[in-house]
């Protein structure tokens, strides 16, 4: 503490007198508790798990101190049943990485196609209709999660509304099976974090200079080509932020594939949650899977943020 | 002239399209209210309006274990919204109104790493901190858990609305010798309010909503409402579930049209 | 800024305060939709304890939680025989004496000296039953006394079959199926096994516990894993199920309430095993669950419809039921092995 005071001290003689503000001398007072926060509740427990995935695994929950890359190997060397095959790549795993990355990708597109005319449409409504159109999106994305996805299931479900409905109406003989399917958990995925991607495109698409689409039309631009060649490329930002607040949480979704998808087939969120609450028990490896996952969107995140530094800088 | 940048503008299957949006957004949230009310044990079959499962809601043996996760879920939501916003007020005030200063990027990236650390990395995490450290496991490790992911949802509104207003009035304050606690008192936290409001809101909301950390970080007979549903859910969707969600549908849908006016408030007093 | 911090001081205080507001608590960690609420509701009437239950859907899950959330924090358990020996071995487990329970004679004497118990130090009898499946007659007519129906399923019931999420359990039960010991450490019994499951889950809709009577209830499957108990509950709401007793064999299993180390409030706990054993206790148990009470005296208040009820009656022919076994850590982890490549 003393020394945050003796340091804040010194940058307030520092000031270089063209203008003072009033958290001069008590800025890194103001960020301590936001530091602290985050670095004691999330730094370092993910730093932590770092750890405990170099360790060796307690019987059902739980680990041994001892240094092991015994997670990291069952994650990606199948050594057969009994551990004494010559080691092969292991595709389970993996597997179910593609499976939820495949998953997570069609969410994506999905979203992006219903969500961008969406936010278009919104977007070129005259200022008043906007803010209510715009109102009507957001209602969804605060009701809790879990209710949405509740409300899909019973949707969904063999003797659910749409399959009665359907049945009486005479259009089907048998019930649509759409509840525990990977249809079911796309359905859940896209029905999630739809209003993730109408938002920010809507918020760049608010912000675009019609004028350039007008000056295209002027150029015989037909409409389609304008959208294409003007538009999208224009309000580019808000789609990068838009797929990837659909994917992320997409990659490592839970109740999705729990409630809709009959937890039949693992996801990766549902496998770190086997390892810690359900039966498998095996901490090391819940935590390798969590660090190889938040690896994977580190790396997502290095390359959105360094095509936007490009951008920024072709811009000027 | 209007009419032709109104035609070029237009794009065919578009407000189609949006009404598609909104038809799949809203469906099941209605089809859930309307089978809330169904006078039948049986979910799917209609047997006419009433208000049972809203009764046994209140009154029913499950009642007792729901009041306690709300006033839980509430408590919870209400300390971590106003702990985050309060920090996210500072950080904001510090990364907006202070001097760029070396690791300025690194402190907005820790700011919003809870919203790229994928839910499921942060629950396991945080259920391994506080095992290794032998944190007892209850309320508090719920609420700690809570604040973190809060703070960044709480900064981006109060850090824009502090982006839009311009420094001439701490600046004309200062030079009427206010202290810098005086102009922030008078000056400028009324008019990041609007901001501030809407941080606590948004945190108040996201901290409700939460059911993957919760579940991983609550202790021993503690429950939020998420969690409660969830355990209610894994046995089948009951009429007392519909009614309870349509309450949360409800509860939801106030506070962001609460949230939606205070943003109104606050654009118009720009 | 004081204000703030006068704010947060209150609500923290608020907050302990409410953790401690009663001053007697027992929290127990037990099987979902395994007791009614107005017993807990009773006890806490008749001595002023609050009892606050969480609950789980697996043997295994109650294992894993438990080490999760840290010993200390729940005074009672339910697991059933097998994990007893488990926790045992994992130090979970506190001792009581016979004399500091008033109701520990009324223990039959068939649950009184078990395997998993000798001479119940640990835990108090609480219901047994057994492990098999049901299938909805309407959408079969067939045989049903075989294991076939679960996992190498007649054409009718391909794709609607729900199974337990329960590696311990559905792990024996296929065992038995394919007539291997359970814990087997034959490379290719292992290997067969693995291949006989992948093989029938193309079959299955669902993998679900909780879940396990609605699924059947509701009509979203046609066959499903069921306990016996929670079974008959299905029957009540959907009459054309039919509980099965397959020839390959079934699982059984007694649950008992133990006393876990380091319970927060002992007293409290075995007050409460004490109620359990109180017949008239056991009997609303009984009468709730469907299951079958290890308690004696509880004839006289259990439903009459129990007693003749096809799920709580083998047919003379059946055999008889198998317990599931403990194998060693190293067996063990292939079986998780199986059980994780089964799921993934």
């Amino acid at each position: 503490m003393a020394g945050i005071i003796k340091k804040t001290g010194d940058s307030a003689k520092s000031a270089d007198g063209t203008q003072t503000s009033i958290v001069d001398g008590r800025q890194h007072l103001l960020l301590l508790p936001a530091w602290l926060i985050i670095g004691v509740l999330l730094v370092i427990p993910v730093l932590l798990m770092l750890t405990y995935s170099f360790l060796v695994q307690d019987f059902r929950g739980g680990v041994i101190w001892e240094f092991s890359l015994e997670a990291y190997d069952q994650f990606f060397f199948d050594r057969g049943l009994f551990g004494d095959e010559p080691p092969s790549i292991e595709w389970t795993y993996i597997g179910i990485f593609w499976r939820s990355f495949v998953q997570a990708l069609f969410a994506m597109i999905f979203c992006f196609l219903i969500g961008f005319p969406t936010a278009y449409f919104i977007a070129t409504r005259p200022q008043k209709s906007r803010a209510f159109w715009l109102f009507l999106v957001t209602i969804p994305y605060w009701v809790n999660l879990l209710i949405r996805t509740v409300s899909m299931k019973f949707l969904i479900r063999d003797n659910g509304p749409i399959n009665t409905w359907l049945l009486s109406g005479g259009i089907i003989d048998e019930p649509i099976g759409m509840i525990n399917t990977s249809f079911a958990i796309q359905l859940g995925l896209f029905y999630s974090y739809l209003p993730f991607m109408v938002l920010p495109i809507y918020a760049s698409i608010e912000r675009y200079n019609f004028a350039l689409s007008e000056a295209a039309a002027d150029l015989y631009s037909s409409r389609w080509m304008t959208l294409f060649k003007i538009v999208i490329p224009s309000v580019r930002p808000g789609i990068i932020a838009g797929c990837i607040l659909v994917f992320i949480p997409s990659l490592g979704a839970f109740l999705a594939p729990d409630l809709l998808g009959g937890a039949k087939n693992f996801m990766i969120g549902s496998l770190v949650e086997e390892q810690f609450k359900g039966q498998a028990g095996d901490w090391p490896f819940g935590a390798a899977v969590s660090m190889i996952l938040l690896s994977i969107i580190m790396v997502i995140l290095l390359f959105y943020a360094r095509a936007q530094i490009r951008q920024n800088d072709g811009g000027h | 002239m209007v009419n032709a940048s109104e035609r070029i503008r237009w794009y065919p299957g578009f407000r189609e399209i949006a009404l598609l949006c909104l038809v799949i957004l809203y469906a099941p949230l209605i089809i859930v209210m309307i089978y809330s009310f169904n006078d039948s044990p049986s979910i799917t079959v209609w047997k006419g309006f009433s208000f049972v499962w809203y009764e046994e809601v209140f009154t029913g043996p499950e009642a007792e274990r729901f009041k306690q996760a709300t006033v839980n879920s509430l408590l919870i939501a209400v300390c971590a919204a106003i702990t985050s916003t309060a920090i996210a007020t500072a950080s904001a005030l510090a990364m907006i109104r202070g001097r760029r200063f070396r690791g300025q990027a690194i402190t907005f990236g820790l700011i919003n790493l809870p919203l790229m650390v994928p839910e499921i990395v942060t629950a396991v995490a945080t259920l391994i901190f506080f095992a290794s450290i032998g944190f007892d496991r209850g309320i508090l490790s719920i609420l700690l858990a809570h604040i973190v992911f809060c703070i960044p949802f709480a900064y981006l509104p109060i850090a824009a609305r502090l982006q839009g207003i311009a420094n001439v009035y701490e600046q004309v304050a200062r030079d009427l010798y206010a202290t810098p606690g005086q102009t922030f008192r008078l000056i400028l936290f009324p008019m990041m309010l609007p901001g501030i409001l809407s941080g606590f809101l948004l945190a108040f909301i996201i901290s409700l909503d939460d059911f993957i950390i919760t579940n991983f970080v609550k202790g021993a007979g503690v429950e939020t409402l998420p969690t409660a549903i969830f355990g209610a859910v894994k046995q089948g969707i009951k009429p007392n579930i519909m009614a309870i969600s349509t309450l949360m549908l409800v509860a939801s849908f106030l506070l962001v049209t609460v949230a939606y006016f205070i943003s109104r408030m606050g654009d118009q007093s720009k | 800024m004081r204000k703030f911090a006068t704010l947060m001081g209150a609500a923290a205080m608020t907050m302990s305060f409410a953790q401690a507001a009663s001053a007697e608590k027992l929290t127990i960690y037990h099987w979902f939709e395994y007791i009614p609420q107005e017993l807990l509701n009773e006890f806490t009437a008749e001595t002023g304890i609050e009892v606050v239950m969480d609950t789980y859907d697996s043997n295994e899950a109650l294992l894993a939680n438990l080490k999760a959330t840290g010993m200390g924090s729940y005074d009672i358990a339910f697991p059933s025989d097998y994990m007893i020996n488990i926790m045992r071995d994992e130090g979970m487990l506190d001792t009581f004496k016979s004399s500091e329970l008033n109701n520990f004679d009324n223990i039959q004497e068939q649950w009184l000296n078990v395997s998993f118990d000798m001479g119940r130090q640990s835990s108090v009898p609480y219901q047994w039953g057994s492990t098999s499946f049901m299938v909805d007659r309407e959408a079969y007519s067939g045989d049903i006394r075989t294991s076939d129906i679960i996992f190498n399923p007649p054409e009718e019931l391909k794709g609607k079959i729900n199974v337990l999420d329960t590696a311990g359990e559905t792990l024996a039960f296929a065992s038995l199926y394919m007539g291997i010991p359970q814990c087997s450490n034959d490379r290719s019994q292992l290997k067969k096994l693995s291949a006989m499951l992948e093989g029938a889950k193309e079959n299955w809709a669902s993998f679900n516990s909780d879940g396990a009577k609605d699924v059947l209830a509701s009509g979203d499957v046609a066959a499903g894993m069921i306990w016996n108990g929670f079974g008959a509950k299905a029957r009540a709401e959907r009459a054309s199920l039919e509980y099965s007793y397959p020839k390959e064999g079934y699982l059984v299993w007694a649950d008992s309430a133990v006393l876990l180390k380091d319970a927060p409030n002992r007293d409290a706990a075995l007050k409460f095993m004490d109620f359990l054993l109180e017949p008239e206790v056991a009997a609303a148990i009984t009468n709730y669950a469907r299951y079958t009470a290890g308690v004696k005296g509880v004839e006289e208040f259990l439903d009459k419809e129990l007693v003749t009820s096809p799920e709580n009656n083998p047919p003379a022919d059946a055999p008889a039921g198998t317990f599931v076994e403990v194998c060693a850590p190293e067996t063990q982890a292939l079986y998780d092995a199986i059980w994780t490549q089964l799921k993934k």
